[in-house]
């Protein structure tokens, strides 16, 4: 295997430790640790960059000039600013509220918002943790997420937050189903579930989005509905429901919330990325980690896209739409793929 | 044993889209809403009473604040009663000027109310897109009178200030605007499949529960029936100008969305045809310093912009009037709310009312 430019990196650092301390052990664990700080370094800044660009992207589309105090004349600190703000909030815990609940539910959803970060082939060879079902683990991670949400809808002792937990559950499983049944057409195709086998898979420059132009579509809408976003951002529906379950949280509890908030929409974008657009895969020109940030952002974008374009479904058509029009479609989708692998002669 | 049980959400009156100080008690059963009782009265500030111990043109200012949105019909509405009850002949080029700021104002507020409807689907964009065409009217009136809003720029007898070229000017390029982003919005909005089904069939209303609930306006428009005091009492000069009633045919969310889209467009039609029609001459009649109309009552009605806008005022030959009582149409179209929101889901509950398109202010006075 062709040896890239985060791997050689990580593969010299491993060397290096290794030859300071003659411990394998020591290097793997001081390897693993630098992994994980880096990955959470990704996920606060992908927060911090995403709120500004969030602003930005909305003020673009709505004719307005967004954040410009501070910072200069583009508001570069804006993120920070508003930082500052949620640290120095005041702590609210509701009366009534189920104290325990209350304050596992941010940590819990940004556990595994975070966890699944580890199974991103960000480069060849610069995966935290190579697993050959990762595919598997990765949704089975993923999927956690809607317990917390109903968690903190409950324990909050609101009726908002109870009617957008309730709101999340129904949603997230309506929507789990065609998101994994439309990556089963790319999985035949690659008989893999490793991550990197299905990028490497795509190295031909016949990228799936082309092999599989209709589970990219599928794909795309319910990741994301998963991700709670506008359309389907019916958990926090602003105008309807204030903000869900996170309408009691305050200060660094809900930004706990935001963070895994933007951590999730940066995995439907790296999602996208890695199983329909090539992943790490680019002209020579620039390292492969480059090519996967452009693409994740590019994809981040449509996604912002979406949420200052369309208005929001209504709780009743969001479920139709997912059992009626989306399962089926996925589906079919799988069924296709069969029958021209078949005719193929690949099976 | 399986049991459910029906339980109350109190929406508002702190709210995201209560667009005020509304209070709605939704009863509901899981998201399907059985009940919803509006709670009036956070807003209330005696306008009424308050008319009482003030001389006729101190009052004046104060039908700015009763619906903040369309002050400039309000002012129309409360001079043309004070003018039937005193007797005063309005110049006609003040008339004139009346129906364009008022149809200004009218396009103005259906902008707010289009504009608030997409953003309590979801679609901010809509609203703000909505905004910024509101800006090019609110220079027009910042040129005739000074003000943004509150105007008081309809006084009794005529107007306060002239409509300078630069006025002109500026609504001949505002009307040219018009249509452009009327298919702006058509692109952005109506065409939405989302929004489309979002509105369309939801909350809808019959003319003759419309018609029982005294509902006025767009809102009864919208189930069909073609009410409209400018045409239908022809007051000021709406009687010489030339434009058509939009109404609707089922009374859903999409109906009154729609009507509202091409009244502002006949508003254009209307502001046009005024600016080709208006004379030269003076703006103001004379009106005496102390202004006594006769012992007497009078109730006055105009088409606001939200429906029948009427001010009844008994004069008992004082500077003061003895009694002013204002029918305010969002107060009365609220009555609809529980109507309209029975057997949809909350989502719905939020369409619903700012499809109503109440202003606050007016509704509470």
């Amino acid at each position: 295997m062709e040896i890239s430019f985060l791997s050689g990196l990580a593969l010299w650092l491993r060397g290096e430790i290794y030859a300071l301390t003659g411990l394998p052990i020591l290097s793997d664990l001081a390897l693993d640790i630098i992994g994980i700080a880096l990955l959470l370094g990704i996920i606060s800044m992908a927060a911090i960059v995403f709120t500004y660009g969030e602003r930005k992207v909305c003020a673009f589309m709505q004719v307005r000039i967004g954040p410009n105090r501070v910072g200069g004349r583009f508001g570069l600190l804006q993120p920070v600013a508003d930082m500052l703000k949620l640290m120095s909030k005041e702590d609210i815990v509701p009366e009534g509220a189920d104290k325990v609940l209350w304050a596992l539910s941010p940590a819990l959803l940004f556990v595994p918002a975070a966890l699944v970060y580890a199974f991103f082939p960000f480069d060849a060879g610069a995966v935290l943790a190579d697993v050959n079902v990762g595919v598997f683990l990765l949704f089975a991670i993923s999927g956690q997420a809607v317990l917390p949400f109903l968690m903190g809808g409950y324990a909050s002792n609101n009726k908002y937050s109870m009617v957008g937990g309730f709101r999340v559950v129904s949603q997230m499983i309506s929507y789990e189903a065609p998101l994994l049944f439309s990556l089963l057409g790319i999985l035949m195709i690659t008989g893999s579930m490793r991550l990197e086998d299905i990028v490497e898979a795509q190295s031909g420059g016949l990228w799936f989005i082309f092999l599989q132009p209709l589970a990219f579509v599928i794909f795309l809408i319910s990741a994301v509905a998963e991700t709670n976003r506008t359309p389907f951002d019916l958990v926090e529906g602003e105008s309807e429901i204030i903000a869900g379950p996170f309408t009691e949280y305050s200060g660094m509890r809900w930004a706990l919330f935001f963070l895994a908030e933007y951590a999730n929409l940066l995995t439907a974008a790296i999602l996208a990325t890695t199983f329909f657009l090539g992943g790490y895969l680019g002209p020579d020109f620039l390292p492969g980690f480059v090519w996967f940030g452009i693409k994740a952002v590019l994809m981040v974008f449509v996604i912002m896209w979406f949420r200052w374009t369309f208005p929001r479904t209504r709780v009743d058509q969001i479920l139709t739409f997912g059992w009626k029009a989306m399962l089926p479609l996925s589906i079919l989708n799988v069924f296709l793929t069969g029958v021209v692998m078949c005719a193929l002669g690949l099976v | 044993m399986k049991r459910t049980e029906t339980y109350l959400l109190n929406m508002g009156p702190q709210h995201p889209s209560t667009h005020g100080v509304l209070q709605v008690k939704l009863t509901l059963d899981g998201e399907r809403i059985l009940k919803a009782e509006p709670v009036l009265g956070y807003l209330h500030r005696g306008i009424e009473k308050l008319m009482e111990s003030r001389t006729y043109f101190q009052c004046l200012p104060y039908t700015d604040r009763l619906d903040y949105i369309s002050s400039m019909n309000n002012n129309f509405g409360f001079a043309m009663a004070v003018e039937e009850l005193a007797g005063i002949e309005v110049p006609r080029r003040a008339e004139f000027i009346r129906v364009i700021m008022a149809e200004l104002n009218r396009i103005n507020s259906h902008l707010i109310g289009i504009g608030t409807l997409a953003n309590d689907l979801g679609a901010s964009t809509g609203m703000l897109y909505c905004f910024r065409d509101r800006e090019y009217i609110l220079d027009i009136f910042n040129e005739v009178c000074g003000a943004r809003q509150t105007f008081h720029y309809i006084r009794i007898g005529g107007v306060a200030g002239d409509f300078t070229d630069k006025a002109r000017e500026l609504t001949e390029a505002f009307l040219e605007r018009v249509p452009k982003f009327l298919s702006e919005y058509d692109q952005l909005l109506t065409g939405n499949e989302i929004f489309t089904r979002r509105i369309i069939g939801i909350s809808a209303m019959t003319a003759k529960e419309a018609l029982d609930l005294n509902m006025t306006g767009p809102n009864l428009r919208a189930t069909g029936v073609a009410r409209d005091l400018r045409k239908l009492d022809g007051y000021s000069v709406y009687g010489e100008l030339d434009f058509d009633i939009p109404v609707g045919e089922h009374g859903d969310n999409w109906d009154r969305y729609q009507v509202k889209m091409k009244e502002m467009a006949e508003s254009a039609k209307i502001i046009r045809q005024c600016l080709d029609k208006m004379p030269e001459g003076l703006i103001m009649a004379k009106v005496p310093k102390m202004l006594k109309p006769p012992k007497g009552e009078v109730y006055s009605r105009t088409e606001g912009t939200r429906g029948e806008l009427g001010f009844y005022i008994v004069s008992d030959g004082t500077t003061k009037p003895y009694r002013v009582h204002i029918r305010r149409p969002s107060f009365v179209n609220m009555q609809g709310l529980d109507l309209m929101c029975r057997g949809m889901l909350i989502g719905d509950s939020v369409s619903a009312y700012s499809s109503i398109d109440p202003i606050m202010g007016e509704v509470d006075c």
